[in-house]
């Protein structure tokens, strides 16, 4: 049996199958861009693509993240807190603790030994300390989003970002370049004070080892240190970070399928099928 | 002749106002866009705004800085906050201001003056952009609509659409959703335009709204906004003609005054 999990998030869009053993066979990922229903499509196909199936290969499909009601062949819907939680927890069994960084908010979250919610906290309501924040000290410096925590690296004296708004650090990195201040020195900066954010947010969930980092903004080496740095304990992340909530998702796909719960949306049609 | 200069070094823009240091009368202004180098902007708007008054930058006999850069301004003889100035501008521009308004690029400043023209009262937003002109900067950037023309376009808006986010950079992301929908231009720009007035109104009771509210700062320009703040204030705003200056007329205003009291000392 194949099952899906689709995490519609604000700036990306991830798909991942699972099969009966819970082995990830499929993956896909994508911009959401502002056809929420195009992406979902899109990284359905890209992970049963992957996977060498069929849509009608699949017995079940979970949407979780905010566009979790405007996947087409969802059959049931998952916050994606919980999602985070169970694919964190699958990925990492001592989780206790999860940090989230995605496009445009940042969750905390600390959960049982099961992988349940014990209680989180989010900001979704501003940019600051969200990847927002990160993709625009890109953007002002001119240095591409994959290679930030690369260049943040190689700093030697990592300048402090006093402004909260996303808006106002653009025009701070500004005035830094202006002074001649290196790029390497104001990332570092710029990751310092998300990795600050991230650490406050955590603190009002109450952090637990092992903690768990989750969402797009995992794949950045940088910003793993700077947020092991100031908490002092190593983080648990895998390649498969990224994929975090839709593999959460998946998996509640399966327990419901398992379950024999009805799927909403219409069966696909065999018709055409070799 | 003696003249007095004001300079507002702000986030978005730099103004200097001239003032005849003995009658007040206005020599000259000027506005240039402030960019990273603040002193370098405080210089050129003051040699921007003499030239052509036939005033030399030696009869400047008296320099205030105020704005978030009044620091920046090497050639200051005072620096005073832009509360106190944008109070002082808004009551010479308009006496019976009571209440004055200032939306800036960067900042929301509401305060309560009294008749005498002391301020009473003050609240201030300058933590995040969500209710200055910086969110309608990136509303028009999404939008891709010059700045200038976002306020005569929102009121053209039947059906405003509302906008959920407050943060400035999540807006701008909401805004463009908005247009892939197929809402108007001139809708999501009314929407944008109403949840600015919302909190700059909330700002404005947290001091005590009474007549007259004066406008200022370059938000002022936007008729859009205006109208706005107006429809939530249920009170009409007044807007000085040179709106974007009060901060640097009252800083100029300042200056005259302390030249004259440093004159009148050293007179024997």
């Amino acid at each position: 049996m194949i099952v899906a999990g689709v995490d519609v998030g604000s700036t990306a869009t991830k798909a991942v199958l699972l099969d009966e053993n819970r082995r990830i066979v499929g993956r896909g990922l994508s911009p959401t861009g502002a056809n929420v229903v195009r992406a979902a499509e899109r990284v359905f196909r890209e992970a049963l693509g992957e996977a060498r199936l069929e849509e009608w290969d699949v017995a079940f499909t979970v949407g979780t993240g905010y566009g979790r009601y405007r996947v087409p062949f969802g059959d049931a819907q998952v916050t994606e807190i919980s999602c985070h939680a169970r694919g964190a927890s699958f990925l990492f069994p001592e989780t206790r603790t999860i940090l989230d960084i995605g496009g445009q908010d940042t969750k905390a979250i600390r959960v049982g030994p099961g992988g349940d919610v014990l209680e989180f906290h989010m900001n979704d309501k501003c940019a600051a300390g969200t990847g927002r924040f990160l993709e625009a000290a890109a953007g002002v410096l001119g240095v591409p989003l994959a290679d930030l925590g690369e260049v943040a690296a190689r700093s030697k004296h990592a300048l402090r970002i006093t402004n909260v708004c996303t808006v106002f650090v653009e025009s701070e990195i500004v005035s830094h370049l202006a002074r001649g201040r290196s790029a390497e020195d104001i990332l570092a900066g710029v990751h310092a004070s998300i990795a600050g954010r991230s650490i406050a947010l955590l603190r009002r969930v109450g952090i637990e080892p092992a903690v768990t980092f989750t969402g797009g903004v995992s794949r950045n080496a940088g910003m793993v240190r700077a947020v092991e740095e100031r908490l002092g304990t190593a983080l648990r992340i895998c390649p498969d970070s990224p994929f975090t909530g839709a593999l959460g998702a998946a998996l509640f796909a399966l327990e419901k399928a398992e379950a024999g719960a009805p799927r909403k949306s219409p069966a696909p049609s065999k018709q055409g099928a070799p | 002749m003696r003249a007095v200069a004001g300079i507002d070094v702000g986030t978005r823009a730099s103004k200097v106002v001239l003032l005849d240091a003995d009658t007040r009368a206005r020599l000259g202004r000027c506005s240039i866009p402030t960019g990273a180098d603040l002193r370098m902007a405080a210089a050129r708007a003051l040699e921007e705004a003499l030239a052509g008054t036939g005033i030399a930058s030696g009869d400047v006999a008296y320099i205030a800085s105020t704005g978030y850069g009044r620091y920046q301004v090497p050639f200051r003889d005072l620096q005073i906050t832009e509360i106190t100035c944008h109070a002082r501008g808004a009551k010479a521009l308009l006496p019976g201001t009571r209440c004055v308004l200032d939306v800036g690029a960067q900042n929301s400043r509401a305060m309560r003056v009294a008749p005498s023209g002391r301020v009473e009262a003050f609240r201030m937003n300058d933590r995040c952009a969500s209710g200055a002109g910086r969110f309608l900067e990136r509303v028009a950037r999404g939008l891709e609509v010059e700045l200038e023309a976002i306020g005569g376009l929102s009121l053209r808006s039947e059906d405003p659409q509302p906008i959920s986010s407050v943060c400035a950079v999540l807006a701008e992301s909401e805004v463009i959703n908005h247009v892939t929908e197929g809402k108007k231009v001139e809708d999501i720009l009314r929407g944008a335009h109403n949840s600015i007035a919302e909190r700059i109104v909330a700002l404005l009771r947290q001091v005590g709204a009474q007549p007259d509210v004066t406008l200022t700062g370059g938000v002022a320009k936007n008729v859009g906004m205006v109208r706005a703040i107006e429809e939530r204030l249920g009170l009409p705003l007044q807007v000085p003609a040179d709106a974007e200056f009060a901060g640097a007329f009252g800083a100029a205003i300042f200056g005259a005054e302390r030249l004259a009291k440093r004159l009148a000392t050293a007179r024997p």
